[in-house]
């Protein structure tokens, strides 16, 4: 397999991830903006913090009010990250391998583009903003699906599993981050807020179901957050991610590299048993993570991807 | 309650569903086209006859369509372009802006030819390719041709696409040119004749493939009524031709696409060959020649040894250690590898030769030398301007004639006599008389029309082509019909995607003997 269309094809699955997870990541507050009474001031601007966009976001906007931080992270061509930014990218990614992919991905992932492109004002106007999003998050679980059920277990399909588990993972604690953040400052943490900022999380990573059956317990902050981490199981895990990255690595020639490098990310678990666990201590660790997850994507380029000079896609 | 399967009526699919029910389909109140009115007036027309009567292998289509009143028919128009967009099958368009990225322009009226005029056609095109083939090589070779006094020798000496780095190379099977299109127009007499070869990287085959897949979903009745022959089996032969040129004779041989990549007009058709062929789809920078003087792409083990190369880029840019040195596109020491024979490449470096438009009015006399056969297929009658009496013969009559330059492509440096101003006339005489050997001239044809969908319910002629693929390997395949190009504007003859032109399905028609 090519080393380019291995490289491609990884980039088009944090894509797909990061489009998902985008949309899930707005939700969660879109959501608390419901659930919480009103007295209880909420800042979008987390959302610009906890995806470490700040200079780019001062650049474009004086305001940093709800429609400027959405419009920032749905719509905003000047930001490489936004969900339309990203289906671009996923778009261009899809459209140079599609000779590795199942024949209806281009078409589906396509349809995206132009769905997205041809309906973001409601993803930036809040009253439609929901049923936009669930469109995102559905189309972007087509594309996986559609993937999942038809490729076989190549090479191609473990690069595809490297990207969406890293980005998936990545996000993972960024979602995580955006709970903690919401519950810092001045809030009066009474645990009744504390349930419904955490609960949202939760149901942002489609992990309230599991949650309940595995943990059985009624939603607490800790709990969410080790279930998050930790759960084995759970797709949507950090660990399970890691495990995923790690496998897909097992199954690609000369991986060892990736796996030593994971290993060594897996090894300090956080500490979750102090009450103050879930403080600013705790966006530390999670910034960390990012960091060494950072680490597996720069160890994994080394392995695989070619040093040659290469157009940027 | 089940759904009542038995009940379900696909005739029905297009409207409700497409148009949101917009479209009162049970209606008879509304028009359908007015074949009446329809009328070729250069009496040309390929599925209408001059009596306004249907030709046999156009009556099941015309039938049909007229059985579909106007809001119907715009509304398979209005799926077809929802279709292609959802396909994403798209051309690019070079401007001063920046490439755009355009819909592919479709006409749903296919274009229909009976099979018995076709497979003449095909004969006449197969004729062609190997007599090229064996010029090309001759060329490169001992050059016979030229020493027994066929052609001149200044059609090597002066050509732009003569290679003096491809003399002495003998590519499998004697074949330079593996992949032709070969644009063919019909004049009033209902013969094709052949306008130009285009033997270096020639594109479209995958807009054929497409049109066809269109068309099954805009007018999926009548694929069942009508004996329509298929296209799909291209890509197949394309493969087990590129296979016959393996220089190793391994059951497997790597084969591979060479794309300049994603910002050239004709990416989309070179990801889609390379999809249909299963193939990899690689650029320059993919590729590398070890010191060996063999050719390896740069994969996920390391370097992979490739077989044959079916280049999307141009001879200039192949190599930049041979040709242009600044080419990013290239890979260094391809052509050492190739003349090593230790790699194919198709099309072979330096088979453009025979697609220079001086070339092509010898290539009647090129046929009957190396095949000693007449051809089947003519070509359209053409004045050398090189020589001095032709050359008189082309200024006094510019504007009654077509002027081409030698060595354009894609319709651009062209005249067009008679809508030339006085001003444009004046500017090509100029330009002939300063360089003779780059300019034919060819007389205005009464091009063929077929009836296109211009507006709703609104069907007129238009001109168009038509371009087939032929193959060459081992043996020789020509495409079943080929990619039909339509001048989407009024009166206009020219087709080129690029310059306004639209395009057709083409159907090969086995008319019913009764």
């Amino acid at each position: 397999m090519l080393s380019k269309l291995a490289e491609r094809l990884y980039w088009m699955a944090r894509y797909i991830e990061r489009v998902e997870n985008t949309a899930r990541l707005v939700s969660v507050y879109d959501h608390l903006l419901f659930d919480l009474p009103q007295e209880v001031g909420i800042s979008w601007y987390n959302l610009i913090i906890l995806n470490g966009a700040e200079p780019l976001f001062l650049d474009r906007y004086k305001n940093r009010d709800e429609r400027n931080v959405v419009k920032f992270l749905l719509a905003d061509d000047s930001n490489p990250s936004s969900l339309l930014s990203s289906i671009r990218a996923l778009r261009e990614n899809v459209r140079t391998s599609r000779d590795l992919l199942p024949q209806e991905t281009w078409e589906i992932v396509n349809e995206l583009y132009i769905f997205a492109r041809d309906n973001i004002k409601q993803g930036i106007n809040r009253s439609r903003r929901n049923q936009f999003l669930e469109q995102m998050v559905k189309r972007c679980q087509q594309i996986n699906g559609l993937l999942n059920g038809t490729m076989s277990r190549d090479a191609a399909s473990q690069f595809l599993s490297l990207g969406c588990n890293l980005e998936r993972a990545d996000m993972l604690t960024r979602l995580l981050d955006a709970g903690a953040a919401a519950l810092l400052g001045d809030l009066d943490t009474d645990l009744n807020i504390q349930e419904v900022v955490w609960g949202n999380v939760l149901r942002s990573s489609s992990a309230h179901m599991s949650y309940r059956r595995t943990v059985r317990s009624a939603v607490r902050d800790r709990d969410v957050v080790a279930f998050l981490l930790e759960d084995p199981h759970f797709p949507r895990s950090f660990q399970f991610c890691l495990n995923q990255v790690r496998d897909a690595s097992g199954n690609l020639p000369n991986g060892g590299e990736v796996i030593r490098c994971i290993e060594k990310s897996l090894r300090a678990p956080y500490d979750l048993s102090k009450s103050d666990a879930l403080g600013a201590k705790f966006r530390e660790y999670l910034n960390q993570l990012q960091l060494e997850l950072n680490e597996v994507h720069t160890c994994l380029s080394e392995s695989w991807f070619p040093s040659y000079e290469r157009s940027v896609i | 309650m089940s759904i009542a399967w038995g009940h379900y009526n696909p005739e029905h699919l297009f409207d409700e569903q497409i148009t949101g029910g917009q479209v009162n389909s049970t209606g008879g109140d509304h028009m359908s086209i007015a074949w009446k009115d329809y009328n070729p007036d250069q009496l040309n027309d390929e599925l209408i006859d001059d009596q306004g009567i249907p030709r046999p292998a156009a009556q099941r289509l015309i039938e049909h369509l007229q059985s579909l009143d106007e809001n119907e028919l715009e509304s398979r128009r209005k799926f077809s372009e929802v279709t292609i967009q959802e396909m994403g099958v798209s051309f690019t368009v070079y401007t001063e802006e920046g490439n755009i990225d355009r819909a592919w322009p479709f006409d749903i009226i296919p274009r229909t030819i009976s099979e018995k005029l076709w497979n003449k056609t095909a004969a006449g095109l197969k004729q062609r390719l190997k007599a090229l083939n064996m010029f090309i090589s001759d060329l490169y070779g001992e050059q016979q041709i030229i020493k027994d006094g066929i052609v001149p020798e200044h059609l090597i000496t002066q050509s732009k696409n003569f290679r003096p780095e491809c003399i002495g190379m003998k590519p499998a099977h004697g074949v330079w040119a593996h992949i032709c299109g070969t644009d063919l127009v019909r004049d009033s007499d209902g013969e094709f004749y052949v306008l130009e070869d285009n033997l270096r990287v020639p594109s479209g085959v995958s807009y054929m493939l497409e049109n066809r897949a269109i068309t099954k979903r805009v007018l999926p009745e009548l694929f069942e009524k009508d004996n329509i022959k298929s296209v799909s089996d291209y890509p197949d032969r394309l493969f087990d031709m590129l296979v016959s040129l393996s220089p190793r004779n391994i059951k497997r041989p790597e084969i591979v696409v060479l794309t300049p990549g994603i910002y050239n007009s004709a990416y989309f058709e070179h990801a889609y060959l390379a999809q249909q062929m299963g193939t990899e789809l690689v650029e320059g920078n993919d590729l590398v020649v070890a010191d060996d003087d063999c050719v390896y792409m740069r994969t996920i083990t390391g370097l992979e040894r490739v077989d044959v190369i079916y280049r999307r880029i141009d001879d200039l840019f192949l190599d930049p250690e041979v040709f242009n040195k600044d080419s990013a596109l290239g890979v260094p020491g391809l052509m050492r590898a190739w003349l090593a024979g230790n790699v194919a490449l198709a099309n072979a470096p330096g088979a453009g030769v025979a697609d220079d438009k001086v070339v092509y009015a010898y290539v009647p006399d090129i046929i009957r030398y190396y095949l000693n056969e007449e051809p089947l297929i003519s070509n359209v009658k053409t004045y050398l301007c090189d020589d001095p009496q032709q050359r008189q013969y082309v200024l006094d009559n510019l504007d009654k004639l077509v002027v081409k330059p030698a060595n354009e492509s894609g319709g651009y440096g062209m005249l067009i006599g008679p809508h030339a101003s006085k001003a444009e006339l004046a500017q090509f005489a100029e330009l002939i008389k300063a360089d003779p050997r780059n300019y034919i001239a060819q007389p205005t044809l009464n091009l063929s029309t077929a009836p296109t969908l211009v507006g709703k319910g609104c069907v007129e002629p238009r001109h168009l082509d038509l371009r087939p693929f032929i193959l060459q390997g081992k043996e020789v395949y020509v495409t079943t019909g080929g990619l039909t190009r339509v001048a989407m504007k009024k009166g206009s003859l020219v087709v080129n995607s690029s310059q306004g032109g639209g395009s057709k399905d083409t159907w090969i028609v086995k008319e019913e003997t009764n």
